[in-house]
């Protein structure tokens, strides 16, 4: 089998990263206005790995069952965004989105609709930041919502090679005890784009 | 008045973004660079720094509490936290530490404005 190998140089790496990071800090400042609580990120993580091994990076020290919003987003680059977190919390961050004073029934009736406009929010605001910064306009999808362990959360889509670029920074929101992750999922023919405008943006920064 | 500037981030992307921004803003400055808290630290006891430019979302100590340890020594240097994570709690920490808080994507228009400002308050201090 022919694999195509692509490797990141440690400057790539570290744009890429602080990129991204960039971008999830926003997210975060989103999520905090959201929640009224104050959002702790982790220092970003940048892997090339296969998808079972993204797998195992985010069911690491978390339950298997798993909430994910994702949105696809399209554009020189294209890939997945997704905000995880672990199920049993799921319906404590909508109860705090939405007020303590809603009722069970009705935060589990809203669940659904509240974490898509959720994840909509939080995963916007990163993407359009990394847009903005490397100055390319990408397109993004309609919130869907998965739930299932790591492996379905970063299932290979038709098409799509096993070997993925897995961005991953942790939050934590002390105050509420609830913690998760925001990822990026890229495929390698993006990876190869990718590199390129970051070595763009590289060389325009150094000039 | 010329100044010794020191730019702490992990990130080298993110140096070279601020070497790129002083290149244009103040081409006769002197930066120095440094990785982590504890480079920025020895930076600041050994280089005679003046001011400082600090990222939030670092290894170790995170940039708010390497503003902490700088104000045991420096109260008065003109110190700014650059981040582009804009919560109040953050960007208020930073107020009670009296620093700056520069948002990231960093502009020539945010840095430059900072930047006059801590001539002024440093020509002042001296004067």
């Amino acid at each position: 089998m022919n694999v195509e190998v692509v490797e990141l140089s440690p400057i790539e790496r570290d744009a890429f990263a602080e990129i991204a990071n960039m971008g999830v800090a926003r997210a975060a400042t989103s999520l905090r206005q959201m929640l009224g609580e104050q959002v702790l990120l982790s220092v970003p993580a940048v892997h090339i790995v296969t998808r079972e091994v993204a797998a195992e990076l985010v069911e690491r020290d978390n339950s298997a069952k798993l909430v994910a919003v994702q949105q696809s987003f399209d554009g020189p680059f294209s890939g997945r965004a997704l905000l995880i977190f672990p199920e049993a919390q799921s319906l404590e961050l909508v109860r705090s989105i939405v007020g303590a004073d809603q009722s069970l029934e009705d935060v589990i009736d809203l669940e659904q609709e509240a974490l898509a406009e959720t994840g909509n929010v939080i995963l916007n605001a990163c993407l359009a930041t990394i847009a903005n910064v490397l100055r390319k306009s990408m397109r993004m999808s309609l919130p869907t919502i998965i739930r299932g362990d790591g492996a379905t959360l970063f299932a290979q889509p038709p098409g799509g090679g096993n070997l993925v670029l897995f961005l991953y920074i942790d939050f934590t929101i002390k105050s509420r005890g609830m913690r998760g992750f925001i990822a990026l999922l890229m495929d390698l023919p993006s990876i190869a784009a990718l590199k390129e405008i970051v070595q763009d943006f590289i060389e325009k920064v150094e000039r | 008045m010329q100044c010794k500037v020191l730019v702490v981030d992990d990130s080298k992307l993110a140096r070279m973004v601020m070497a790129s921004a002083f290149r244009r803003l103040r081409p006769d400055w002197e930066l120095v660079e440094a990785t982590g808290a504890s480079d920025a630290l020895e930076a600041i006891t050994s280089a005679d720094v003046d001011i400082a430019l600090i990222d939030f979302n670092m290894p170790g100590l995170d940039g708010l509490e390497l503003v902490a340890k700088i104000r045991e020594s420096k109260p008065a240097m003109p110190v700014a936290l650059v981040s582009a994570n804009l919560q109040d709690e953050i960007i208020a920490r930073a107020r009670e530490l009296k620093a700056a808080f520069i948002p990231k994507p960093l502009t020539d228009e945010a840095l430059g404005a900072f930047l006059s400002g801590a001539v002024l308050r440093l020509k002042k201090a001296s004067s």
